[in-house]
């Protein structure tokens, strides 16, 4: 388990404090998919460099099955909204890059479906596939805890729908627990089994859900009596 | 077809300013008698004997830049304290063109190649090792994030993310660096050396061999666009990744 103890955090700013994270506790169970929305700005990202070891947050602590974290490791790997591929490295240098077996980069390359792309370079291939080169360099470090912050939102409505069904894919064939950090509330539903609702900054929990939609999921969903409820309850919140 | 084209007009054009001029071969020779002058200065192995010189000093003072360069760069730039010492030196120096220090480095290294080498090696250094440098500290952080997550070995960060990153950065120093090297050879030579294609032209001027200055010109442009074609041949070869 993933646990987040009253995490705080603030900054100074011209002598004046800035108060961004206040009070954050949560747990994650292991092999859960659990989104963390809020407004723009309200310290996701704070949170995400918090928990990838990034920043020293000035209160608080994160265990990860009771162990202390203080620092980077392959045990959280982050994948960040913008492109953060090695653009000098093919498709499969950049999965191999991180890879606990070299072994198995094969194996991670045919998971995210880019065996047939392996030797081609970032700048040949589309800002979906790229997203699917981190999830596959993520994946094969061969940690269990996987943390994507606004992965998705620099695609387009329709492959971002698509991806969003592989992700699920890998997500059940694979077993990793994922934080989800998105402001998009319909891909938070439709992914998560829970969802952590942030107030404006200083971010608090507003509210914590689960998303009891069962799996596989489809996009039929997304007209379902229950998925429209819930997205008019969030956007409520926020 | 467009460079014949362009080349046509240019003899053209010469032979036009040749006639306006006064016909007049000492002043400025005429198309023909440069190419006469091409051939003879060619096989006789007279300028051939004062290329290789130049080629060779122009080689071994860019190498040595190249090398000094490049490992001065990425010291100073991932050990970021001991930048900030050495810095304000290096900023200090740059702006003295390498003809200015010919003067004293013939007073410590005498007439020849090593005043040339070293000639060379100061035109060339400075692009390199700024450019790098500029590449080595212009990583951005999200790179090094991810290597901090992968819990990536600092050996494995160099070889792996720091020098890749800034290899285009290097080559546009390579590139300026031999351009920078191929002339400073020619000026170390016109004052400091008894031989190379610098030589030649100044040797020339004294003999009035109009001609033959304006075929060692031609030789050190042609020369200076091939050395250049060099690295940007090398520069493809060893940047795929890059459109």
């Amino acid at each position: 388990m993933i646990q987040i103890n009253n995490l705080h955090h603030s900054f100074k700013n011209n002598n004046q404090t800035i108060n961004v994270l206040k009070d954050i506790s949560f747990n994650i169970e292991w092999q859960n998919f659990i989104s963390i929305v809020g407004p723009s700005g309200c310290g996701k990202t704070t949170l995400v460099n918090i928990l990838a070891g990034y920043l020293k947050n000035n209160g608080g602590e994160i265990y990860i099955n009771n162990k202390k974290i203080n620092k980077p490791g392959k045990d959280r790997v982050i994948i960040n909204q913008e492109n953060d591929l090695f653009e000098w490295m093919t498709v499969e240098e950049n999965i191999k890059f991180g890879a606990k077996n070299k072994e198995n980069v094969d194996k991670y390359l045919e998971i995210v479906g880019l065996t047939n792309f392996k030797d081609h370079y970032p700048y040949q291939i589309s800002g979906g596939m790229k997203k699917k080169t981190a999830i596959g360099r993520a994946l094969a470090a061969e940690g269990d805890f996987i943390i994507m912050d606004e992965p998705f939102s620099s695609l387009d409505y329709q492959y971002r729908e698509k991806i969003h069904d592989e992700l699920l894919y890998i997500w059940q064939k694979t077993k990793k627990t994922i934080l989800l950090i998105t402001h998009d509330i319909e891909e938070a539903i439709y992914l998560s089994n829970k969802i952590i609702v942030f107030s404006d900054r200083p971010a608090t929990i507003k509210e914590t859900m689960e998303i009891n939609l069962g799996y596989p999921r489809n996009y039929k969903i997304k007209n379902s009596q229950g998925f429209i409820e819930l997205k008019n309850k969030i956007r409520e919140l926020i | 077809m467009k460079k014949i084209l362009t080349f046509i007009l240019l003899i053209t054009l010469w032979q036009i300013i040749f006639v306006v001029l006064g016909n007049d071969n000492y002043i400025l020779p005429s198309p023909k008698e440069t190419f006469i002058a091409f051939k003879d200065v060619l096989f006789s192995g007279e300028i051939i004997d004062h290329a290789l010189v130049s080629l060779k000093r122009v080689v071994v003072g860019f190498l040595m830049a190249s090398f000094v360069g490049i490992i001065f760069a990425l010291i100073l730039g991932y050990f970021k304290k001991f930048g900030e010492f050495i810095l304000p030196v290096v900023e200090m120096l740059r702006p003295i063109p390498p003809i200015a220090w010919i003067p004293i480095a013939i007073l410590i290294f005498g007439l020849g190649d090593t005043s040339a080498y070293f000639i060379v090696f100061l035109g060339a250094f400075f692009p390199i090792f700024t450019n790098t440098f500029f590449g080595v500290i212009s990583l951005p952080k999200i790179y090094s994030n991810i290597a901090l997550t992968f819990e990536t070995k600092k050996m494995i960060f160099l070889k792996k993310i720091l020098i890749p990153f800034s290899l285009p950065y290097l080559f546009i120093g390579l590139k300026i660096g031999i351009g920078m090297a191929w002339m400073s050879v020619i000026a170390a030579e016109l004052i400091g050396a008894q031989s190379g294609l610098g030589y030649f032209i100044q040797l020339n001027r004294l003999l009035l061999h109009t001609d033959k200055i304006i075929v060692g010109m031609i030789l050190i442009g042609l020369l200076g666009y091939f050395l250049n074609k060099i690295i940007s041949v090398l520069e493809k070869s060893l940047i795929p990744w890059k459109k």
